[in-house]
Formats: C-alpha cells, structure tokens, sequence
C-alpha cells in the first residue's frame, strides 16, 4: 500500500482532518489568491461533478466489466429532470406541488428515474459484452441526446436545441444559493456555495462506492467480469446483478446531473455529446479502472488539465515566440490529447491502479521472466 | 430403499445435432463417492454440465432431492445443494484465495458461519491459508485445483460434481487432491466424480459407471469394477 506511513489510528485521523481543512479553505485561497479565482473555482466545482461521474461509471465499467459508451445520458437525465422540476419552463403545465420539490426528494428523484433508465439500457443488452455492448450503449446515449434535441415538437417537453433556461439554484436550510450568503463574516457566492455542496454529495458518493467495492455485490460484479458462467454457477444471478450495476451506475449519474442543472442555471443538449461520455470514460480508464482513488485522480486530471492548459498557452505562446503562433483553443486539445496518448502508452494499467488490474497487465511480464 | 440424492433416467443430451448423451441411467444415494469413468468424449462432461442446468437435456428426467431439476435457473443450483467443480477449475484468477473462498458461500448469509467454513477450508488446505491474500490466478495449478474444491465446499454441498479434478496435474499433486476428496467424503458430503485416471477414481469411489460414446456400459460397485478384466484392459493399462 502506498500509505504504509499511516499506521495508528491517530495519524490516520489526523490525515484525514488535515486533508478535510485543505479541502475546506481551497475555494478560499482560490478566490482569495488568484486574479481570477472565482473562475477556477468554477473549474474545482465541475471537476467534483465529473468525480461523481465517473465513480457511477466505474461501477459499470470498472467493477462489472460492462463498457458503456453512453453513460451521459444519465447525466442528461437527471438535469433535465431537474430542470423540468425547477424552471418556469414546465411550471404552467406541472401540477404546483410537483414544482420546487426539496432538494433532497429531487436528488433521491433523479437518483431513481437515471436508475430506472439504466435498467432500461440495461435489460435488452444483457447477453452483450465489449464491443458490441459498447455499441448499443453509444447508440442509447445519442438517442437520449436526439429526443432531449427533438421533444420541442409536437409538445414542448425540453424546448429543444435552445435547452431549458431560469433553472432555480439550490434551496437548502432556508438559504438560497443563487445569491451571496453572509456567514462568518465571509461572502459565499455561488461557486463557493456549490462547491461545499457538490463536495458534500461527492463525499457521500465516494463513502458509498467504498463500502460497495468490498460487499458481497461487488464481490459479484468482479466475479461477473471475471467469468459470467462461474458467476452463476456459485449461485450469482447474472442478469439482476449486471441490472444493479447498470441502475447505480445510473443513479450516481443522475444526482450529479441535477447538482449540474442546478449549479448551471440552464441546460441544452449540448452538454451531453458523445465527447462528454468518452471524456467520462478517460477519467475512469487513465485514473485506474476499478480503483476509487485512481478514479478520483483521473477525473481530476482529466477536468482541470484543459482548464490549467487555456490559462498558461498564450503566456508560453508569448514567451517563446513573442507572438500568437497558434489557436490556443486547438493547441490545448492537442497537447490534452497527447498527454493522455502518453500515459496510457506508459502506464495503460491506469495512473493509480488497484492490485487487482495491476496483475492483469503484468502477469505477462512475469511470466517472460519466469 | 431410502430416496435417492440424485436420479437421472433416460437423460439425453445433443449439442447442434450431435448426441452427447444417448439416454442414461444413473442414481447417487446420499453419503455415496460415485465415479463415473470413460475415455475422453465419451460424455462425461456433458452429463456434468447437464446436471447443473448449464446444458439443457434433450430428454429425460433429473431428479434431484426427489424433485425434478429442469425448471430451475443455473444460479439455483448451488442454494439448493448442488455444486459442480467445473473442468480447468474455473476460479476467478483475479480475485484474492480468500475472495475466492467467499465467492463460495455468495448463497449463504451467515457471517460467522462462513469465517468459520473458510477456516474448515485452510484446514482442509494449508496451502491456501499460507496464501489467502494471493491472488488466485497466481497459484500452481495444484493450489487453483485446491481453490475450486474449497471454494465449492463454501456452500455446504449436498451433493458435489467433480470433473476431471486430476487434469493436467503431477502426480503427487493429484495423489493430493484425493486424499483430500477422501477426507471430504468422509465428512459424509456425498460425490459424484468425473475422471479419467480411472484406477485413482474406482479406488476412491463406493460404486462406478462406464460410459462409452454416450451410453452407460457397466454400473457396480468400485471394488468389482477394479477386478474386472474388461476395464482393466480398457480403461486401468494392466
């Protein structure tokens, strides 16, 4: 293990308090310290989100070994059902006590309705695997795209490619996190609000993946992804399992979807391309597939290194050439790119992975030694 | 006569056409070793697999505890007792021994029961106690032999299958393995075993059938089998 320093219980609490401080006062020395801080944070928020993500697509991916190329259509799910629930939009039409339910309700809400669309891609792909799956999967995540695209007509559900707008920040304790709220004599904004909040739901998400990974469920999925035919000769039902997996993966998707939609203030289709769900899957296959931590740094890295790139190109740009040689935009993606082309060329096992995927990738080199 | 574990009548098998298994008759009562011995695709196999619903019968009856089988989905089988050791083991290699071991018992819910059968199982096999946070991919095959057999034993068996526990072993491995299945049978779970090292098997089991290209040809008792010199030319190389 790499954290063998952390023997005692005390130093293992006293790491966690001190990385719990850090987390707490980052926003600040964010906002506080850089010119423009409150853009960053910006940037921290949405890496937190797309933590969620791709933790709920490990499951499927990482533990249960079902390559899923469609896993933002959950996202889309629970944002638009967030939005359908917290903007004018649908208010005429909405029964009023449907409208502006508590947040809690709203994320168990998109937490069940994401889940219960997982099961729907689930149930007719179940004797699917690796390429094939991986196709049907891509194939739903753009439907859910087209119809978030097209359902303006002939009744207007999602307003279509102008998307939903006026979506309703988070109400909670009697605080509105749409304004700044004074407390302690500091100013939380927005982006300070919703980083404590995202962070909070990150944590619970990150509590429940831990305590999943070592159950007797997901001991199965790494079975089932081991060898589905022994699986069920030790008494696993496949079928319902793999569903488990597709609905909590799912449901991971569609609380961060509404923690999106909210955060966002509006949502169009847009934001749940193809590109998004493979981005999600980078996350999880450079960081570790199957490893929480690894998961974790992945999505780190993958969120935050475009946004480091777009600050510091036209400096570097400047500094070496003294002028703009290239579209900073088109730079950044390529020198991402290659970037993550490297590491999985070095280290395709992950950054960080757990021991098990580990012995996957190099049982071979050991058996060249031997 | 007490009410046969396991009754198999008329029981036909066809894979695409081919029969496997061309309509056998086999009966297991409870506390027995059973061997079932035969060259290789003579159906042995088959009719293993066929006993725990991973192939479907063509024909025939399974009978098990007095109830018929063929309704019960593949993941069933273990919560009602039986429990195959498939050919070339099938652990999962990636998983630790002691994962493994829990993996066994995924049907059962007593916790402190099943930490309790798991140390039955190091008892059974130091080996994998010296190497329960190994993963299981990693073992000898003796050690993965030894994994499957502790890992089926996790669920209290009613009846175990054994297909070809001795395959691509060394000899002192599979005299190993035997001893074991001895001392499992002597905790009184009854076993039906598949082998093809058909000395090994007929000295351990109670009773034998041979079977030749799908059919039983000879059922009796394990002593009488060895003494007869039709199997010894055929099946013992003596």
């Amino acid at each position: 293990m790499a954290f063998d320093f952390l023997k005692t219980r005390q130093q293992r609490l006293f790491a966690i308090l001190t990385f719990a401080l850090l987390l707490a006062v980052l926003p600040w020395v964010l906002s506080g310290g850089f010119e423009n801080g409150k853009s960053w944070l910006r940037a921290v928020d949405f890496a937190l989100l797309y933590i969620m993500l791709a933790l709920g697509l490990n499951i499927v991916v990482g533990y249960a070994g079902l390559l899923d190329l469609g896993y933002i259509a959950f996202y889309a799910v629970g944002a638009y059902l967030y939005s359908f629930l917290n903007s004018p939009h649908l208010a005429a039409v909405l029964p009023a006590w449907m409208m502006y339910p508590p947040l809690l309700v709203m994320l168990l809400l998109a937490a069940v309705v994401a889940g219960m669309f997982g099961v729907l891609l689930g149930s007719p792909t179940l004797k699917l695997r690796g390429d094939y799956l991986a196709i049907v999967t891509l194939g739903f995540g753009e439907i859910v795209r087209i119809f978030m695209n097209n359902l303006d007509r002939p009744i207007n559900i999602t307003n279509g490619p102008q998307g939903i707008n006026g979506i309703a920040k988070v109400h909670l304790f009697g605080l509105d996190f749409g304004k700044p709220i004074q407390w302690l004599g500091l100013t939380f904004e927005v982006v300070h609000a919703y980083y404590y909040l995202i962070l909070a739901f990150c944590a619970l998400i990150i509590f429940v993946t831990l305590r999943l990974q070592h159950s007797r469920i997901g001991r199965a999925w790494v079975a089932i992804r081991e060898d589905e035919i022994a699986a069920s000769a030790m008494g696993i039902n496949t079928r319902n399992i793999k569903l488990l997996a597709f609905a909590m993966g799912a449901s991971f998707g569609g609380v961060s979807g509404a923690l999106f939609a909210s955060f966002q203030g509006f949502v169009s289709p847009e934001s749940f391309v193809l590109m998004e769900s493979v981005m999600v899957l980078c996350m999880v296959v450079l960081g570790g597939m199957g490893h929480i931590p690894g998961v974790i740094l992945g999505a780190i890295i993958v969120s935050i290194t475009p946004e480091i790139l777009r600050d510091i190109i036209n400096p570097v740009q400047n500094a070496l050439f003294g002028k703009r040689v290239l579209d900073p935009e088109n730079l950044r993606m390529l020198i991402f790119g290659l970037a993550m082309i490297i590491i999985m060329l070095l280290r395709p096992e992950g950054l960080w992975p757990s021991k098990r995927r580990k012995a996957e990738f190099h049982e071979h080199d050991k058996e060249a030694a031997a | 006569m007490s009410q046969a574990l396991l009754q198999i009548k008329n029981l036909k098998v066809a894979y695409g056409g081919i029969h496997a298994v061309k309509g056998i008759d086999l009966e297991i009562q409870p506390g027995e070793l059973v061997a079932l011995i035969g060259a290789n695709g003579a159906g042995k196999s088959t009719t293993l697999k066929t006993l725990v619903g991973m192939v479907k019968p063509a024909e025939g009856e399974i009978l098990f505890k007095g109830a018929a089988t063929n309704k019960l989905p593949v993941y069933d089988y273990v919560r009602e007792g039986m429990v195959l050791v498939p050919e070339g083991r099938g652990i999962f290699s990636r998983l630790t021994v002691e994962e493994n071991l829990q993996m066994g018992a995924y049907v059962r819910n007593d916790k402190a029961e099943i930490a309790a059968d798991i140390e039955r199982v190091f008892g059974l096999f130091p080996r994998l106690k010296e190497r329960h946070k190994q993963l299981a991919g990693t073992l000898s095959g003796g050690e993965q032999q030894m994994v499957a057999i502790g890992r089926a034993m996790m669920s209290r068996p009613k009846l175990l299958l054994l297909d070809e526990p001795s395959m691509g072993l060394a000899p002192i491995i599979v005299q190993k393995i035997f001893e074991i299945i001895r001392m499992i049978a002597a905790e009184g779970v009854t076993m039906l075993l598949v082998e093809q090292n058909a000395k090994l098997a007929l000295q351990t089991a109670n009773r034998g059938y041979v079977m030749e290209s799908g059919k039983i040809t000879l059922a009796d008792s394990a002593e009488n089998l060895l003494a007869n010199e039709a199997i010894q030319k055929a099946y013992l190389g003596e």
